[in-house]
């Protein structure tokens, strides 16, 4: 791994920084409606994209690609510069609460902090964090502290401000697909491939408890594989429950034939409250859940039934409302003062679908 | 009796092309009973005893073995042998450096990658065949599949040609998770004897052990009175059928006595955890045994490769399972002296397409994939053959299923284009449309 890797750009197709960002954040806030769900941006890539987030600004989106490179779009006009500084595939990436800075996670098992409104960003600091892929990564609420997942099944926590590692805990046995901040800031949760929901007091840097999310795992004897796990954590705003997305019904893993699965536990004392599914998705999988303002909880599913927003709540088993997306999506983030949502997609687009 | 056709020995039945082709014109090889051969009386249908075949006692003393992985379903070559990283084509993976240098596999092998100088990659397989059935047909018999012959798979060949006449052993064997323990049916015109029998998992053959509550004299009175019966049966005929029952009575008995040989807990503590507790490390263990105890070929399979979704996460699964037991074997046959007589082969039924789908997947594709040797005659730490920067084709060293299986007979010292006569038939031992590829042989 070199230690300053090279940035690379292409020809942006808009200046590097967004300069009017008039659009991103209405001065009134908005009130989203999912029964508005529309496409509203559309722009493509040359290479099928990984992984999207938001920044907290709402003036840009950063992608990233399975050429190994991340993209930084102007969300304004679509715009884009490509930049380069991991060795593998990124499924991880988190912006600060000002928008200034992204941490990115790569399947090498780096991390990299990067002054993301640069015009040629290029990484201020690259840490070696974990022994294989890195699956997922998220801030605290105050945005001093990074925790990382992969595939060497140990949680990291780091110092944003100097990459200093806070914490190691271990207690989970294969592969970590998620990781959640508490909104109090002390608690963290991961999820791994075999359904293992832990909940880790960072102040001991103990296993507090677990919560059981083994629907979320299959083991097809036939085909011999392990399969599914918590790809995507949520806590609606209330704080008083829990939300873990993946998959079941698997019944060829191996052919993409399985359905979207969300369960809800009460927080307090970890009952499954409701196992949310979807009918009709026979190929899917949540990728990511997010929590709306409202209680609400948006999953994106990608699968061989296409791509698909949905959206649950604690009322109803079923999804209140589904939202088919013109193709196949990967990841999925909000930003909540515009009600706009990006997604990415195996057909090398990114995609603005807007709640308002 | 229907008179079987197919071969009622061992390697007796190989006879070198140009001494077929001399004993015919002598005029000495037609007719379907010959006197001769292990059992007394003559032998109807099926192939006679033709030579004493000193070339292939010769053959048996040298106490060559072969060992297939068979890596089911089509093992991904850009996640093993061929990687690609940073292509278009490559995934998330990356190569590593072996010890041979300049040979670079993918991260996810490290501990093959550590033994990369006892082996060979052949990066140029190109089999033409994207259908699971017909590809597993072809790699396994070197041969396309066609209706209007069945022919031999590698292990029945094997056994054939290296088996041992005292071998109290199988000389085909499977290890097979869910295999279901019983005879498997792939040495057509070679005769039942040939066929394989799938252990499932660690467990020993199905019904070889002693039922409950027979004493030994009752067990013993037992089989005296079938081989009489027997023996008065076989004074008014033998076939290739009858002497294939018998055999496989007896071939039974002296596994009963053998039993323990398929029980991997008694190998040491130290071995069992140098290749791990979980199934596969110790089916791999259980090959070493088998191999140690002189069975000439041993499959084992590993499961499932498919990987038409979530190839990336399936392959670290699955090649995370296989590393390390497979590296721990090769190193160990190497240790204790095997390796020189144990050809090693890893092999599918294709491989899978460079293009990445939609579901991160990747299908069928047999244009461009990997088959790894090593050991017995195969040059060590060597990669012939190579695909384009991207694998979708090969660019140098192509080869097929059929010059790999001659390959695969001439690393073990078997003259791969020789035939076998069964009925009167000249049946050629491998594809005589193929050749060996001598270039990775020594």
């Amino acid at each position: 791994m070199p230690d300053q890797p090279a940035a690379t750009t292409q020809t942006p197709a808009t200046p590097a920084t967004p300069a009017t960002p008039a659009p991103a954040t209405p001065a009134q806030p908005v009130v989203l409606d999912i029964k508005k769900t529309k496409v509203t941006g559309d722009w493509t890539y040359d290479r099928p994209l990984l992984a999207t987030r938001i920044s907290p600004t709402g003036l840009v989106a950063v992608t990233s690609s399975e050429d190994f490179q991340l993209q930084r779009w102007d969300l304004a006009t679509g715009g884009r510069i490509v930049f380069k500084g991991h060795e593998s595939w990124v499924h991880a990436l988190q912006f600060s609460p000002d928008g200034n800075e992204l941490v990115s996670g790569g399947c090498e098992g780096t991390l990299m902090w990067w002054p993301i409104l640069d015009a040629e960003p290029k990484p201020k600091r690259t840490v070696q964090a974990h022994q294989g892929w890195i699956r997922a990564i998220d801030r605290s609420p105050d945005g001093a502290l990074i925790a990382s997942v992969g595939n060497d099944a140990v949680v990291r926590v780091w110092y944003n401000a100097t990459g200093e590692k806070v914490a190691e805990l271990a207690g989970h046995e294969r592969h970590i697909y998620s990781v959640l901040f508490h909104a109090d800031g002390k608690h963290l949760l991961t999820g791994d491939l075999t359904g293992k929901l832990h909940l880790w007091d960072l102040d001991t840097r103990k296993l507090e408890r677990s919560f059981d999310a083994k629907p979320l795992h299959t083991y097809e004897g036939g085909q011999r594989v392990d399969f599914g796990g918590i790809r995507g954590l949520a806590m609606p705003t209330s704080g008083a429950q829990l939300c873990a997305g993946g998959l079941h019904k698997a019944t060829n893993p191996l052919g993409a034939v399985h359905e979207p699965l969300m369960l809800r536990f009460n927080y307090a004392d970890g009952k499954l409250l409701k196992t949310h599914i979807c009918d009709g998705i026979p190929g899917g999988v949540i990728w990511r859940l997010q929590a709306l303002p409202d209680g609400t909880i948006m999953a994106v599913s990608g699968g061989s039934s296409g791509g698909w927003l949905l959206f649950f709540n604690d009322q109803q088993d079923k999804e209140i409302h589904r939202f088919q997306l013109p193709a196949l999506a990967r990841d999925m983030d909000i930003h909540l003062a515009s009600g706009r949502i990006a997604t990415v997609h195996a057909d090398h687009h990114l995609r603005i679908t807007s709640l308002v | 009796m229907q008179r079987a056709t197919y071969a009622c020995g061992t390697h007796e039945h190989v006879l070198r092309r140009r001494g077929f082709l001399g004993a015919l014109a002598g005029g000495t090889l037609f007719g379907s009973a010959i006197t001769g051969g292990p059992l007394a009386g003559p032998v109807v249908g099926g192939l006679g005893w033709l030579t004493q075949g000193q070339a292939a006692e010769a053959l048996q003393a040298r106490d060559m073995r072969v060992l297939v992985f068979n890596m089911h379903g089509g093992l991904s070559q850009l996640e093993s042998w061929d990687p690609k990283p940073g292509t278009k084509t490559g995934g998330p993976c990356r190569a590593i450096p072996t010890s041979v240098p300049g040979i670079h596999i993918s991260e996810l092998l490290p501990y093959t990658a550590q033994q990369m100088h006892h082996l060979c990659l052949l990066r140029g397989v190109n089999t033409a065949e994207d259908d699971h059935g017909k590809g597993a047909y072809l790699m396994m018999t070197g041969r396309r599949q066609t209706p209007a012959a069945e022919y031999p798979q590698i292990g029945s060949v094997s056994a054939m040609m290296l088996s041992k006449k005292e071998q109290s052993l199988p000389g085909h064997i499977l290890i097979t998770p869910g295999g279901g323990g019983g005879r498997g049916n792939e040495s057509a015109y070679l005769g039942p004897r040939f066929n394989s029998i799938a252990l499932d998992g660690q467990k020993p053959p199905l019904y070889s052990a002693k039922p409950d509550g027979m004493a030994d004299e009752v067990e013993k009175r037992r089989h005296t009175f079938r081989e009489r019966i027997n023996a008065e049966f076989l004074s008014r005929g033998r076939t290739a059928v009858t002497d294939a029952y018998t055999h496989s009575y007896e071939q039974a008995l002296r596994l009963m006595e053998r039993r323990d040989v398929f029980d991997v807990n008694k190998e040491s503590a130290s071995d069992q955890e140098r290749y791990g507790k979980n199934d596969f490390g110790r089916q791999c263990l259980l090959a070493r045994r088998l191999l140690s105890n002189g069975v000439s070929f041993v499959q084992v399979t590993h499961s499932n490769y498919d990987t038409h979704n979530e190839n990336f996460n399936f392959h670290l699964e699955q090649l995370g399972e296989f590393d390390k037991p497979f590296a721990t074997l090769v190193s160990d046959l190497h240790t204790l002296g095997l390796l020189e007589q144990t050809l090693v082969v890893v092999l599918s039924e294709f491989g899978r397409t460079p293009n990445i789908n939609l579901y991160y997947g990747r299908d069928h594709w047999s244009k461009a994939w990997t088959v790894v040797m090593g050991g017995a005659k195969v040059a060590r730490g060597a990669a012939f053959g190579a695909t384009n920067a991207e694998g979708t084709e090969v660019v140098d060293g192509q080869v097929d299923h059929g010059a790999l299986f001659h390959t695969y007979l001439q690393a073990v010292g078997v003259d791969s284009e020789q035939s076998l006569m069964v009925d009167g038939r000249e049946l050629p031992l491998a594809d005589p449309a193929a050749k060996p590829i001598w270039k990775v042989l020594v």
